[in-house]
């Protein structure tokens, strides 16, 4: 194990108790992300992805192996406030403006009132979200509401971004316009970010490496490194070395027996 | 005037109904009364209007009721022992503080609960168990019985519309603070926010839609504590005692009067406790 990781797992398993029987989640998954990385994890419902990620955020405990998360426990680490964490759903409170909503975890965390305002104009820009400060979640589209989720995972400043579908519910025009803006963000933040996802394109587009998994127990098929550019226009997704990693992923998913009937 | 018209046709028919009402279910004792008085071939507006003005009706008409609410109270002074405003402000005063026990006492056991497994099962069970007692049968104990240690007037009565009250507000506050998405506590877990800092942050707003809805129900069955409880001291004035000397005298007017007081008490209570949800609803940056 090198410390110097961001994140590392060992043989990591995990196993729910279900009154149907045991449901193995995450079996001997070995993984190293290292620091500034931009890493997809990808496959069909059910493969563990989600769950990895939870893990990681110690949402979740691991039945076997090792976690760590720089070079702490994922305990120590949420305890720390390693990592921001974006859901699937925005789950801002509704009763808070945009800005209340991202001074939250300032709130808990004990920042002052002016470091506070200093993080939210700041994490505002970042996500292009100026001149909505006050208005109220209801008000702003289901891609906004995204963003001010992004801006408010970012607003402590964690090193590690967890991001869990972030974009799943929303429309392919919203969702491309999304993914570049999350790349120019990543570039200028030079954070780690985990991202779960199972959309083809969308990992190869924002990777640097990508998590190939699959179903039953959950577990890792395939690691790919990509070699594209950090730079990455959105027509970058009809280049030959885009469509190249976009098959490799596409083998791993197969593979895994992904594209089985009774797994999906 | 959208908004006013249907009220204003309900209410008419109501006032109609009411009164042919009256003239059917008055008629027996005055037919009995015109044939004492060796009264024949009344015509039917004047015996209809008969109906309307006798001392003691089986049911009054609406003009002899509000003639009764006005002359108890706009015209008798407000210490009169017959004064429904007096006795309306005895209800009034035991309800409110009884509410005000009452909630409190519901958001209290709502927050144990909610926190505490053992609470949970333990407590829950005793409450719904305290409502299917008869509350005729205990609110006479608790007011002799206070009675007998020295405490009396408002104190018991307030505790008999507690007992109401709480139940409301306990059953919908556990729902309330429990009504967070499994997401925004995960989020909270991810902050290593305190059980407070989720509390006040997260659970306890989300719990307002709740709290205002069983607040509304719970201030109007505290009024009904606050009557019932009046039956156990006739001494200590009330609406419910108007409503109990006026059926052993037969004063029917008198009881209807009560009634509506207690009515119109109640709704206003309720219309406060809405106004007050619609201002959190509006700080709270609910949809219009």
């Amino acid at each position: 194990m090198t410390t110097s990781a961001v994140v590392s797992a060992q043989n990591l398993g995990l196993t729910f108790k279900t009154n149907d029987g045991d449901v193995v989640a995450l079996s001997d998954v070995n993984l190293t992300i290292d620091k500034g990385e931009f890493v997809s994890f990808i496959g069909p419902s059910g493969c563990g992805k989600t769950t990895f990620l939870r893990t990681i955020a110690d949402l979740e405990r691991p039945t076997s192996g090792t976690l760590t998360i720089n070079g702490q426990t994922p305990d120590q680490a949420r305890k720390s406030r390693a990592y921001g964490y974006v859901f699937q759903a925005p789950a801002l409170y509704p009763w808070r403006t945009i800005e209340k909503n991202i001074a939250l975890p300032l709130e808990i965390m004990g920042y002052s009132q002016a470091q506070q305002a200093q993080r939210i104009k700041r994490t505002m820009d970042l996500v292009n979200l100026s001149g909505f400060e006050k208005k109220y979640p209801w008000q702003l589209s289901g891609g906004m509401q995204q963003r001010a989720s992004i801006a408010r995972a970012l607003a402590f400043d964690a090193d590690l971004l967890l991001m869990d579908e972030p974009f799943g519910a929303l429309d392919e025009i919203v969702r491309d316009h999304l993914n570049s803006e999350l790349l120019k963000l990543w570039d200028r933040t030079q954070k780690t970010i985990c991202f779960v996802t199972h959309s083809i394109p969308e990992a190869v587009y924002l990777s640097t490496k990508i998590v190939v998994m699959s179903p039953r127990p959950g577990r890792v098929t395939d690691i790919i490194e990509s070699d594209l550019p950090r730079e990455r226009p959105l027509d970058i997704r009809e280049t030959p070395e885009f469509l190249a990693i976009a098959a490799r992923v596409r083998e791993g998913l197969r593979a895994g027996h992904s594209y089985d009937e009774d797994h999906v | 005037m959208n908004r006013v018209l249907p009220i204003l046709t309900v209410l008419f028919a109501i006032v109609v109904i009411w009164y042919a009402a009256a003239i059917g279910m008055n008629a027996p004792w005055q037919t009995t009364l015109n044939t004492r008085a060796e009264l024949t071939d009344v015509p039917f507006t004047d015996f209809a209007l008969q109906t309307w003005a006798q001392e003691r009706p089986v049911l009054p008409a609406p003009h002899q009721v509000i003639g009764e609410i006005w002359n108890a109270t706009v015209a008798l002074e407000f210490n009169s022992r017959r004064s429904l405003a007096y006795h309306g402000w005895i209800t009034l005063s035991s309800t409110l503080l009884g509410f005000v026990l009452g909630t409190a006492l519901g958001v209290a056991l709502a927050v144990v609960i909610v926190h505490n497994e053992a609470a949970n099962r333990s407590l829950m069970p005793w409450i719904i168990a305290s409502q299917t007692i008869p509350i005729l049968a205990i609110a006479p104990m608790v007011v002799v019985g206070l009675g007998a240690v020295g405490i009396t007037g408002t104190v018991p009565r307030a505790l008999i519309s507690m007992y109401l009250s709480f139940f409301p507000v306990v059953v919908g506050m556990v729902k309330g603070l429990r009504s967070p998405e499994a997401i925004q506590l995960d989020l909270m877990r991810t902050y290593d926010a305190t059980t407070w800092q989720t509390f006040w942050k997260l659970r306890w707003p989300a719990a307002m839609p709740m709290l205002f809805a069983s607040m509304k129900v719970g201030i109007a069955i505290s009024l009904i504590g606050a009557v019932v409880s009046e039956l156990s001291n006739a001494a200590g004035g009330g609406l419910g005692v108007r409503l109990l000397t006026g059926s052993y005298n037969g004063q029917t007017i008198q009881i209807w009067a009560a009634l509506f007081i207690a009515a119109a008490l109640a709704a206003v209570l309720v219309m406060i406790v809405g106004a007050a949800e619609r201002v959190v609803n509006t700080r709270m940056g609910a949809r219009p």
